[in-house]
């Protein structure tokens, strides 16, 4: 097992980098050459990311030291370095989604989360590896190879953000974005023992992240610290007209609320979450974490979320049938792969059949069915029932909790090769935090401790709808109580 | 209740290698005899974990498409910035005159 | 062969794609312009990109109500689905439409002829782009390679259902034309067909009549004009009957209608059901206009054509069909405000009927419009002089007194006249008799006769009367 790194600046948290570049302190340009040198030592290894983007870091730093030397605050993420998932748009930056399809693409635009980082000071240092078109848990449907758990190069960091967890975990850049349809945020965080956030469904704008399940699809930070993921929350989140989906205010004030404690909350750990299907080491580390808040003063009790454990099944009826469809533009005639045929019809079919990787064809092939004649009723239209279910069954518990408690991952990470013969024993392992997708609520993985293996354990934290507050608050204690 | 097996089967199976055929068309994949034997298999595991929807009552419970209850959001009728046509079409698979070229298209649109 | 409508019907049902007048397209900012270099109206969205996202244009909206408004339609809470399909012309493969939950439900409109044909709904969708197919002239099954332009894809359309309750190709353009009145009326089109503002999918069936069942239908694709219209429903008619009398089973089929063979022809059997999957579009958000909104858009609704015509008619006691034309050009209000004026009814009608074509005659002065009607009534001009008026009075404007001046125009005494006739009965005596004898043709060549000797200062009318109180009473009989 390898620690991560821990050099001058790479250790460093973003806040204490932003503020001693915002006061001149330090340059970003030097924040920026420290993070690369740590990337140049260990991505070979690692491979979080798809490309560094070491010239436009440079330039940017640049940019940000001559605001502070002109006297302008560059912001409150000023000289921070960051990393991007590879489904999120940069202007003039590959975006590949980790797929052939998109092969060649540039895009003329980048993502409202991209542009609000940039505009707060953070400097983008590299695209991040990912399961293609964020279908996976481990980041090996990457067309372009695995990235490795930092804390373990034999085993996965999960997935689908892999890349952006690793990254972070391996000091690479000290906060990162992924994306989060069914835990693709939360899971590779908890595996590579960061902390990682998928925010309330409509909070963070969706433009310019390349889609996979629209209505599930939610961007979220990954960092070292909860108050590193709670500023960067402030600075993506909040209303995107251009995103019809995005709730019009401002995101939660989170940070604000940090140090608040928990005495008097109620939390709720989740019964239907402890039991069967969670490794017993896993189990442990959540009951500890359950202690340690009431410890601090909250009332803690276990608590029957009884449709949750339908949020796997409905889950993959509702997101293939969204990618199904969102997916369908990768036809070879306006941008990324092409492969030639005598009609576009097979042209079509060719492109798509050597562009996607055997994950995608499955949930294309699952979705499509899921929403075809005769199927619809079934299939799709029982999967968004169960959704009304789940939303109330959560809605019930959140009348008697401020927030909920779970494992993040059934287990710690696993190996590689370990569950890609079998598609449903990697889709298992999403089994914690898919619900919160369907219920659009908002879900964070704070590390709890080591497992049996020593690998890192998160602890999720679940929250109704803008409930944002109350979350931070207890991952805040969570993470108080481990130092 | 709703009954997760195909309507038109009896035997009981969750998807045929002939469903995933006649998807895979519908999707535009081509599959070998190796990969839709597989592929079968697997997309019947999904479905089978998901007849555990068969046991809920679903009676009356309204279906939800979308997380948040939002409603109108618009945005009003003025032109915005337009792509440059040139830079497109340089990353386009084909381009000809200011068009994207394709193969022969068979059939007809809508 | 021609259709036998004493034993046939044929049930007509149209489907009419209307582009709505609005500045951007329906989902984004790119602009919705007809025509213009190809794949110049472009952004991330028309194009499909990766993480585009729409977001819905009101002024659309807003039109799509005034039409619903317009066509009596309720205006309901709707849901964008997504139709999924693959084609080049489709950048995302998918279109977003409204399927179980349309902004415009039930509603109706009224035809010239006072038939009131049912709307089924009216809902908004995208347009596609356009494929050009390059080689084997043209032909998409014989092209070496197509060519994609997405300037019109995204572009508003509002998709007009209506029910099959037309009866014949005629009827099915009265319809037409009516929707296309109504959607210019109201603004929300500019009503062109040529350009493809206005696109019209028809489906024939037919049966005998008496029979409860509607027979198989097909679905004709490709009119661009009126004329195809009415000429692909006869053609399609013909040709189902005929294989009905041969014994044969009419499959449902979608059809094409080629203008140049002035036949439709099958495009694909409609009998294996094409799966579009279907879903509630996850981009964007419920549309349910408030009622606020709703009596807003209403208030401003102007007076629509079929209230235009009966208007004209309860105040000129013109004909409903010469109401229908007059509202057609847009002279009615030119003809009421004439009315008000004092102008002579049926003079008015019918100068705006057979005398006003000229676009420029809405512009015409109503006061000086009456005062030509009542100089024409009373005799003080012939109708030929009248005409010439008119005309001028058109074009140029001024007194319809001064213009007559300035033509040496006035009307000649019946004394005149009289002399006028009595000298061609003389000299055309073999002509009279066949007017005596009853041919009818044989009257304008008096006629004519006399407008030349007078410089067309004669009525026509008067001079046939002269004519004929001249006829003997032996020949009457
Ligand atoms: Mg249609
Ligand atoms: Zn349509």
């Amino acid at each position: 097992m390898t620690a991560p790194q821990e050099s001058s600046a790479a250790g460093a948290a973003a806040l204490t980098i932003a503020a001693s570049v915002r006061s001149g302190e330090r340059s970003a340009l030097e924040v920026v050459k420290e993070h690369l040198e740590v990337i140049g030592q260990r991505e070979t290894e690692v491979h979080a990311f798809n490309l560094v983007t070491t010239e436009h870091a440079l330039a940017a730093a640049t940019a940000v030291d001559q605001l502070v030397a002109q006297g302008e605050d560059p912001g409150p993420l000023a000289g921070v370095p960051v990393a991007i998932k590879d489904n999120l748009c940069t202007r003039g930056v590959a975006t590949t989604c980790s797929s052939k399809i998109l092969e060649g693409w540039v895009p003329p635009y980048d993502a409202t989360v991209v542009t609000r980082l940039a505009a707060a000071g953070a400097i983008m240092v590299g695209k991040t590896n990912m399961d293609e078109f964020a279908m996976g848990s481990s980041t090996e449907n990457s067309a372009f190879g695995p990235t490795r758990n930092p804390h373990d190069l034999g085993r996965v960091p999960g997935g689908s953000s892999g890349g952006s967890a690793a990254a972070v975990a391996a000091g690479f850049a000290p906060i990162s974005l992924g994306s989060d349809t069914g835990g693709s945020i939360r899971q590779p965080a908890a595996l590579c023992g960061v902390v990682g956030v998928k925010p309330t469904y409509g909070t963070v704008s969706r433009l310019g992240l390349v889609a996979f399940g629209s209505s599930l699809d939610q961007v979220g930070p990954f960092a070292n610290s909860v108050a590193e993921a709670a500023l960067v929350c402030e600075v993506i989140g909040g209303h995107d007209p251009a995103d019809s989906t995005s709730i019009p205010q401002a995101f939660p004030a989170v940070s604000e609320h940090l140090s608040d404690g928990v005495a008097g909350m109620r939390i709720g750990l989740i019964t239907e979450m402890m039991g069967e299907g969670i490794a017993p080491d896993v189990a442990l580390r959540i009951r500890a974490a359950a202690e340690a808040l009431a410890a601090a003063g909250a009332e803690v009790e276990e608590v029957s979320v009884p449709a949750v454990t339908y949020g796997l099944s409905a889950y993959y009826l509702v997101a293939p049938a969204e990618a199904s469809s969102n997916l369908s533009r990768y036809d070879g005639v306006r941008y990324g792969l092409r492969v030639d045929a005598p009609t576009t019809g097979e042209m079509m079919e060719l492109t798509r059949t050597a562009g996607f990787g055997d994950e995608v064809k499955r949930r294309i092939m699952l979705g499509t069915y899921a929403l075809s004649a005769g199927y619809y009723d079934a299939f799709y239209g029982t999967a968004l029932k169960v959704r009304t279910l789940i939303r109330r069954d959560f809605d019930q518990a959140y009348e008697r909790f401020d927030a909920l408690l779970s494992p993040t991952s059934p287990t710690t990470a696993f190996a590689f090769g370990d569950k890609t013969a079998d598609p449903m024993s990697m889709y298992l392992n999403d089994v914690c935090t898919i619900a919160t997708n369907l219920a659009g609520h908002p879900a964070m993985s704070v590390p709890y401790g080591l497992g049996d293996d020593g690998m890192p354990v998160g602890a999720q934290v679940l929250a109704p709808a803008l409930g944002e507050v109350a979350m931070f608050r207890v991952a805040a204690v969570l993470e108080g109580s481990l130092a | 209740m709703t009954e997760l097996t195909s309507p038109d089967r009896t035997d009981g199976a969750r998807i045929t290698t002939e469903e995933v055929a006649k998807v895979a068309k519908l999707a535009r994949l081509r599959l070998t005899e190796e990969e839709l034997t597989r592929f079968t298999s697997q997309l019947a595991d999904v479905l089978e974990h998901a007849a555990d929807l068969d046991l809920l009552d679903l009676e009356g419970v309204e279906p939800m498409a979308r997380p948040i209850p939002l409603a109108n959001v618009f945005r009003e009728d003025i032109p915005g910035p337009i792509l440059n046509r040139d830079e497109v079409l340089a990353v386009a698979p084909a381009a000809e005159d200011g068009f994207f070229r394709v193969p022969p298209v068979l059939g007809e649109s809508e | 062969m021609s259709i036998d409508l004493d034993v046939w019907e044929i049930v007509i049902g149209l489907e009419v794609h209307t582009e709505l007048a609005t500045r951007t397209k329906l989902f984004c900012a790119a602009p919705n312009e007809f025509g213009g270099e190809p794949n110049t109206n472009i952004d991330p969205l028309t194009l499909g990109l990766p993480g585009s996202l729409p977001v819905l244009n009101e002024q659309a909206v807003e039109l799509a109500i005034r039409v619903g408004l317009a066509l009596n339609c309720t205006i309901d809470r709707s849901v964008f689905s997504r139709k999924n399909y693959f084609y080049p012309d489709q950048p995302t493969n998918y279109q977003i439409s409204q399927f179980d939950l349309p902004i415009n439900g039930e509603g109706w409109l009224e035809l010239p002829s006072g038939k009131v044909i049912g709307i089924e709904r009216a809902h908004l969708e995208e347009d596609t782009g356009k494929s050009t197919h390059v080689g084997g002239g043209g032909r998409i099954h014989d092209a070496t390679y197509s060519l994609v332009d997405y300037n019109r894809a995204g572009v508003p359309l509002l998709e007009i259902v209506g029910r099959p309750d037309l009866r014949s190709g005629d009827e099915a353009r009265a319809y037409v034309s009516e929707l296309r009145a109504i959607l210019v009326a109201v603004g929300a089109s500019d009503g062109k067909m040529e350009e493809g503002s206005l696109r019209v999918d028809c489906n024939v069936s037919v049966r005998r009549h008496g029979d409860a069942e509607l027979g198989t239908r097909c679905e004709i694709k490709n009119i661009n004009s009126l004329r195809s219209l009415g000429r692909a429903v006869d053609y399609e008619a013909e040709r189902q009957i005929d294989m009905i009398l041969a014994g044969e089973r009419i499959e449902q089929q979608t059809r094409h209608w080629n203008e140049d063979e002035g036949r439709t022809l099958k495009l694909r059997s409609k009998e294996q059901a094409d799966d579009y999957r279907y879903f509630p579009e996850p981009d964007l958000v419920d549309l349910s206009p408030s009622q606020e909104w709703i009596d807003r858009v209403r208030a401003d609704l102007p007076i629509l054509p079929a209230a235009r015509r009966h208007r004209l008619c309860e105040q000129s006691g013109a004909e409903i069909a010469q109401a229908a034309l007059i509202v057609e050009r847009g002279l009615d209000d030119l003809c009421l405000a004439a009315l008000s004026f004092g102008a002579d009814p049926s003079r008015t009608i019918t100068h705006a009927e057979h005398n006003l074509s000229d676009p420029k005659a809405v512009e015409l002065d109503p006061e000086m419009f009456a005062k030509l009607t009542n100089m024409d009534a009373q005799g003080t001009l012939s109708s030929t002089q009248t005409k010439t008026v008119l005309a001028e009075l058109v074009q140029l404007g001024g007194d319809p007194a001064a213009i007559a001046d300035t033509h040496g125009f006035k009307a000649m005494d019946s004394g005149e006249l009289d002399a006028v006739v009595d000298q061609l009965i003389a000299e055309n005596p073999e002509q009279w008799q066949r007017f005596c004898e009853g041919d009818p043709k044989i009257s304008g060549f008096f006629v004519g006769k006399v407008m030349k000797a007078t410089q067309g200062q004669a009525d026509g009318k008067v001079v046939t009367g002269l004519l004929t109180e001249r006829i003997p009473t032996t020949a009457k009989e």
